[in-house]
C-alpha cells in the first residue's frame, strides 16, 4: 500500500502548531517513515497535489480573502481535513479582534500607533489580501478533525497523525484534549 | 510608466504570506519590483482593555516560532509600567529561558529551514529538498540537528512548564524556580549541543568558500545595522541599550528602551502589510538598518564567551572589520551566535545565585507607562504599554524584529530583480536569486513565520490588457 499523503499550510495564526509537529524531534523519522509528507511550509511543494492527499491539515484562523481560497483548495484536494490547533478549530486568540470595528484595527495599526509617522494609511494596494471577520475554518469549509492546543501538544500530534496514516479517525480525549 | 506586470506567489515557503510583483517597463526593463507582505491581525487594537498581566500570555501569539521573545519583552514592558524590580535570580532564568529559545529558533532556521539548500543544494529536486531529503542524505547529522533544536525547547519546556507558549513571567519575576535536577540536565546537554553547533560552523564556512561568487554578488549593499550591547559594547540578548551604527561601522545613536520613539518611526507602504521602521533623524528610506544574526555581530565589538569570541574575530575578518553587508552571510553570523548561547547557558548555570527561591519581588511603584525591548532571534524587538491605574491597558505599540528588515528584503528583491531581468525572458536562475533575496533574512513575517527550502513560484507576464501572455512555474 504506498504510504498516505499528508500535506498542510498556515492560515492567520502564529505557525506555533507547525512548531509543536516539529517537536515530535525524533520521532519526526517515525512520521516520515509512515507517511508521504508533501506541500507543507517545511517542504518545498507549493500547493497540495491536484490529484489529492489524503490528509490535510491547517492551521490558523480565517482573516482574510487568502486564507479563504487556501481553505477551499485544501478541502478540494484531500480526503480528512484536520483543523489544528485553536485558532482553526475557533479562532483562537486572534478571534481577538471580532470585539472591535475592523476599520478602527487597522486604523490602530497603520495610522494610530504611536510609532507610525505622519505619513501612516491603512493599505489598500490591489495585490493585498482583504481582512475581514475572523472565522473559525469550519465556517468557511467542512472540517472533519477538531484538534484542539494552543498549541495542540506534540504527543497529541503523534497520535493524530499515526492514527489517519493507519486510516482511523482519532479520537481526540484525554490528554489529547486540551484548550490551552 | 509601467506597463507589465510579473506576479511571484506564493512566496508563501518562507513564511505564509507574502508575494512579489515585478512591474516592467515597455522595454522590458524593470521599473520596481515590490515584496508584499500579505497579512495582519491587529493585536495592537485588540489587546486595548486587556490586563497587563494577561500581555505575557497573549503576545506569544503573535508567533509561535520565538513565542519567547514576546512573552519576555512583555514582561519586562509590564515590570516597567508597574514599576516592579525583578530579583536577581529571576533575571538570570528569563536569559536563560531566551538562550534555550535563540538555540532553538536558529538551529531550526539553520538545518532545517536553510540546511536543505546548503546540503542538497539550490538545484536539488524540490520534492526531496526538505527535511525529510536531508534524512534520506545524513541521517545521522539530521538527528543532531534535531536534538540540538529539542535541546533548546527543553530549556524553555523546563522552566515554563512547555516548549510553545509556555507560562514563566509573571509581573516582577518568574512563576518557578530551577531545580538542581533540571540544571544538571541541562548542564549534561552543553557537550553534544557544542560539538553539533561546530558541525554547523564547518557547514557553513566551507559553504562560504566554495560559493564565495555568489555570496559577493549577491545583494550585498550598505545599511545601518542595529542591536542590542553591554555596557562595553559586547554581544547582548536580553538587557542593555540598543546601539544604530552606519554603514561605515561607525556609531550613530546609542539609547534606552524607553526613548525609542526619539530615535525609531515607522513608514507604512500601500503595498504592505509590514511597516517599514528607521532612524528618525535620516528619515525614510535614508534611514533603514537591518538587524538579527548579521546586524548585531556587526554591532557587537566583542562577544563574552570564549569559543564565541574566537569565531567572532574570524567573522570580523572577512571585512577586515568593517560591517560584512553579505546577505548569504546571515546563516554564518546565526551559527556563531548559537554557540554564544549555549556558553551563555552553561554560565547561567554555573552561577551561584541560579537555583535561588528569590523570584519574584511584589513591591510596585506604579508608572503607568513602559517599553520592553530585547533582541528576538530575528532582530530588536519593541514592546510600548500604557495602562490605567486599574492596570488596563489603554495603549499598545509593538515593533517586531523581522519588521526592522523590510526595507532591505523589499530592496533587495528590487535590485536583483533589475540587476537580472532585462526583456522578456526571465529564466528560473532568477526566480532562485528573487527567492534567496527574502529567505537570507529568515523572515519571521507573522512576527512572524518561516518556511523552508525553495519557494514554489509562478510567474504570470502580462500585457497591458491584463491577458497573461506567458507563465513560468516552478513547484
Amino acid at each position: 500500500m504506498a504510504k498516505p499523503k499528508i500535506s498542510s499550510d498556515w492560515l492567520g495564526g502564529c505557525s506555533g502548531c507547525h512548531m509543536s509537529f516539529l517537536d515530535l524531534d525524533e520521532r519526526l523519522l517515525d512520521v516520515f517513515a509512515l507517511t508521504d509528507i508533501r506541500a507543507t511550509p517545511i517542504t518545498d511543494l507549493k500547493h497540495p497535489d491536484e490529484d489529492g492527499v489524503d490528509v490535510g491539515l491547517l492551521e490558523g484562523c480565517i482573516n482574510n480573502s487568502a486564507h479563504i481560497e487556501v481553505a477551499k483548495m485544501m478541502r478540494e484536494r484531500c480526503k480528512i481535513l484536520v483543523a489544528f490547533g485553536d485558532c482553526a478549530v475557533f479562532g483562537g486568540v486572534p478571534a481577538m479582534r471580532n470585539f472591535f470595528d475592523l476599520d478602527e484595527v487597522m486604523r490602530c495599526g497603520y495610522i494610530n500607533t504611536i510609532s507610525t509617522d505622519s505619513e501612516g494609511m491603512v493599505p489598500t494596494d490591489p495585490e493585498l489580501a482583504v481582512p475581514q471577520r475572523v472565522q473559525s475554518l469550519n465556517e468557511v469549509v467542512k472540517v472533519d478533525v477538531f484538534l484542539p492546543g494552543c498549541p495542540p501538544s506534540a504527543d497529541a500530534i503523534y497520535y493524530t497523525l499515526t492514527e489517519l496514516a493507519q486510516g482511523r479517525i482519532p479520537l481526540i480525549t484525554g490528554d489529547y484534549l486540551n484548550w490551552h | 510608466m509601467a506597463t507589465q506586470k510579473i506576479t511571484i506567489e506564493p512566496v508563501t515557503r518562507i513564511e505564509g504570506h507574502a508575494k512579489i510583483t515585478i512591474r516592467m517597463n515597455d522595454d522590458g526593463t524593470v521599473d520596481h519590483a515590490y515584496l508584499h507582505i500579505n497579512e495582519f491581525r491587529g493585536f495592537e487594537k485588540f489587546c486595548e482593555g486587556r490586563l497587563l498581566s494577561e500581555m505575557a500570555y497573549i503576545t506569544p501569539r503573535i508567533c509561535g516560532i520565538c513565542p519567547i521573545s514576546h512573552h519576555l519583552a512583555a514582561a519586562k514592558a509590564t515590570d516597567a509600567v508597574l514599576g516592579m524590580t525583578p530579583p536577581r535570580p529571576a533575571n538570570l532564568l528569563r536569559e536563560l529561558m531566551h538562550m534555550g529559545q535563540i538555540i532553538q529558533s536558529h538551529s531550526l532556521h539553520f538545518f532545517e529551514l536553510a540546511g536543505p539548500d546548503l546540503l542538497l543544494g539550490f538545484d536539488a529536486d524540490p520534492a526531496v529538498r526538505n527535511v525529510v531529503g536531508l534524512v534520506d542524505l545524513d541521517e545521522g547529522l539530521t538527528v543532531k540537528a534535531i536534538q540540538l533544536r529539542k535541546y533548546g525547547q527543553e530549556i524553555i519546556a523546563a522552566l515554563g512548564g512547555r516548549k510553545i507558549h509556555p507560562t514563566f513571567v509573571v509581573p516582577g519575576g518568574v512563576n518557578k524556580a530551577l531545580t538542581s535536577d533540571q540544571r544538571d540536565t541541562i548542564l549534561e546537554g552543553i557537550e553534544q549541543s557544542i560539538a553539533t553547533t561546530k558541525v554547523g560552523l564547518d557547514i557553513i564556512k566551507n559553504w562560504a568558500a566554495e560559493n564565495k561568487k555568489d555570496i559577493d554578488r549577491f545583494a550585498v549593499f550598505p545599511t545601518g545595522y542595529m542591536s542590542l550591547v553591554t555596557p562595553e559594547n559586547g554581544l547582548e540578548l536580553y538587557d542593555g541599550k540598543a546601539k544604530l551604527i552606519g554603514s561605515d561601522g561607525n556609531e550613530i545613536v546609542k539609547f534606552e528602551g524607553n526613548d525609542y520613539l526619539d530615535h525609531i518611526a515607522e513608514h507604512v507602504e500601500n503595498w504592505s502589510y509590514l511597516k517599514f521602521p528607521y532612524y528618525k533623524p535620516m528619515g525614510y528610506p535614508e534611514g533603514s538598518y537591518r538587524v538579527g544574526p548579521l546586524g548585531r555581530l556587526n554591532v557587537a565589538e566583542k562577544l563574552d564567551t570564549p569559543m564565541a569570541s574566537e569565531e567572532h574575530k574570524l567573522f570580523k575578518q572577512l571585512n577586515d572589520g568593517k560591517p560584512v553587508e553579505n546577505t548569504l552571510l546571515y546563516h554564518y553570523a546565526r551559527m556563531i551566535e548559537v554557540l554564544f548561547c549555549i556558553e551563555r547557558v552553561q554560565m547561567l548555570l554555573d552561577d551561584k545565585d541560579i537555583l535561588s527561591t528569590d523570584i519574584l519581588n511584589t513591591k510596585k511603584d506604579f508608572k503607568g507607562e513602559g517599553v520592553g525591548m530585547l533582541e528576538a532571534p530575528r532582530g530588536t524587538l519593541f514592546h510600548h504599554y500604557k495602562a490605567d491605574e486599574n492596570e488596563k491597558l489603554t495603549m499598545v505599540n509593538l515593533i517586531v524584529s523581522t519588521g526592522h528588515n523590510n526595507y532591505a528584503m523589499s530592496h533587495s528583491v528590487d535590485m536583483v530583480a533589475k540587476e537580472y531581468i532585462n526583456g522578456h525572458e526571465v529564466t528560473e536562475g532568477i526566480l532562485n536569486r528573487v527567492e534567496a533575496a527574502v529567505r537570507a533574512h529568515d523572515p519571521c513575517l507573522s512576527c512572524s513565520t518561516h518556511a523552508v527550502g525553495q519557494m514554489p513560484i509562478i510567474i504570470n507576464f502580462e500585457d497591458t490588457a491584463g491577458n497573461i501572455v506567458k507563465t513560468i512555474k516552478r513547484d
